[in-house]
């Protein structure tokens, strides 16, 4: 058999987090390849395991996969977090791309030069109330259930609860427009599987700090 | 009945044109709605039609479909062209993110300023050609088959063959050192619905000028 999904990357959300949350949310345990020098990363390249020479890697079910969609879309599809039919996958499709934007912005942030921070933060904070909660919150309003597509626990709803976090890292008051999210947001947080990713001692990783990013830029320097 | 698909875009590649290729690739036809002013913007925003405030937008089968990856793997998932099983479409995954990552690269080519235009070329040649054509060149050594996934048609082969268009755009020598892309190019340009939409007059856009991308800019800032 296989054994467990392990993951090849930093010591750090980046790339990788989207895919912890979702192994985690489903209940998968998993191991992890920490990236610490430049040195590695080139052997990873030269035994050729990086199909791209890029990491997110992450061995699954025999396959060295990368791309980080490829592997969520994967994991989602062998556990059922994909809905359950093709107009379910669209919705959930089109919500967690969006939220992907949003969470591009919070990656790319620690990387912004200091002068460019407060500007950074500020967008983050427009896009999240003007353009991406506000849709949640209505379609939660709308139909009214607990998870945002047919009624059941899909990726889409693991996605929202790892930006809603996320968000409120940087911007503590960001949800109190947003009835709807909150009571989301402590609903997912309560679920057994993510309960658990929650707390101290998960394979979570903490929000980027200046350490991270130095290992970033010294493994990944070009 | 539904009727045919409706894309919302402005008239150019962007982030449609892989939709226009695969819908083409379907044998499936498509109208198109273009924005050509910023009011046209305003008007589908004030429209409530656009989830994220943004295009592309495709009405197809009832839904109001944004996010083009999304609409993608809708489309090539309803027409087939997203493999047998979830293996393949791992694979099929993995091959056409890569490919993404590489078109934004050649996409961005046209509009360099010229004194940006060598240097962001010879970027492009490195990544194409040490990073990316070599993984699809291997692919199809080692199972010598004409398709990238499962001997059939799949997304994978539409997008890699959108790619290696837009790649020699950019350099027409590009695949010089890629025998198997080559055929693969020709022998998939030669598949009627694909052999259609590279005749002159059907939906395939051609490159953004840079003198394009002033008008492009006030439909959306």
């Amino acid at each position: 058999m296989s054994g467990k999904p392990r993951l090849t990357y930093l010591n750090g959300r980046g790339r990788m987090e989207p895919v912890r949350w979702l192994l985690a949310a489903a209940g998968v345990e998993f191991e992890e390849v920490f990236l610490e020098t430049r040195e590695q990363y080139e052997k990873l390249i030269k035994d050729g395991v990086l199909l791209f020479q890029q990491v997110p890697l992450v061995e699954i079910d025999g396959m060295k996969m990368v791309q980080t969609r490829a592997i969520l879309s994967y994991i989602a599809g062998k556990y059922n977090l994909y809905g359950k039919d093709l107009k379910e996958r669209a919705l959930i499709d089109m919500y967690v791309e969006g939220i992907a934007d949003l969470m591009q912005m919070i990656l790319m942030f620690p990387f912004s030069p200091p002068e460019a921070k407060e500007k950074n933060l500020d967008s983050i904070k427009e896009r999240a109330t003007n353009r991406y909660f506000p849709v949640f919150e209505k379609v939660l309003k709308q139909h009214g259930q607990d998870f945002l597509v047919g009624n059941k626990f899909s990726w889409a709803d693991v996605q929202l609860i790892e930006a809603i976090l996320a968000v409120e890292e940087k911007i503590p008051s960001v949800l109190s427009g947003f009835p709807q999210l909150q009571a989301f947001k402590i609903k997912m947080s309560n679920m057994p599987t993510i309960k658990k990713f929650l707390q101290p001692g998960s394979p979570r990783k903490p929000p980027p700090d200046e350490r991270y990013v130095e290992t970033v830029l010294k493994v990944f320097k070009k | 009945m539904a009727g045919k698909p409706k894309l919302h875009y402005f008239n150019g590649r962007g982030r449609m044109e892989t939709t226009r290729w695969l819908l083409a690739a379907a044998g499936v036809e498509f109208e198109e709605c273009f924005l050509e002013s910023k009011d046209d913007m305003i008007k589908l925003l004030n429209n409530g039609v656009l989830l994220f405030q943004q295009v592309p937008m495709v009405e197809i089968d009832g839904m109001k479909m944004v996010q083009s990856r999304a609409i993608c793997n809708y489309i090539a998932a309803k027409y087939n062209l997203y493999g047998k099983d979830l293996k393949q479409r791992a694979l099929i995954d993995m091959y056409v993110e890569a490919l993404m990552d590489l078109n934004e690269l050649l996409m961005a080519h046209h509009l360099q300023p010229a004194d940006k235009k060598e240097q962001h070329l010879a970027t492009i040649v490195d990544k194409a050609t040490n990073r990316y054509f070599p993984v699809y060149e291997k692919v199809l050594k080692d199972h010598g088959q004409d398709f990238l996934v499962g001997n059939q048609l799949s997304r994978a082969d539409v997008q890699l063959l959108e790619t290696l268009l837009m790649a020699e755009e950019c350099k027409p020598d590009l695949l010089a050192k890629f025998p198997l892309l080559q055929s693969f190019k020709a022998r998939t340009s030669n598949i009627p619905t694909i052999k259609k939409f590279l005749q002159p007059g059907s939906q395939r856009k051609p490159p953004l000028q840079e003198k394009d991308l002033p008008k492009v800019m006030k439909i959306f800032y």
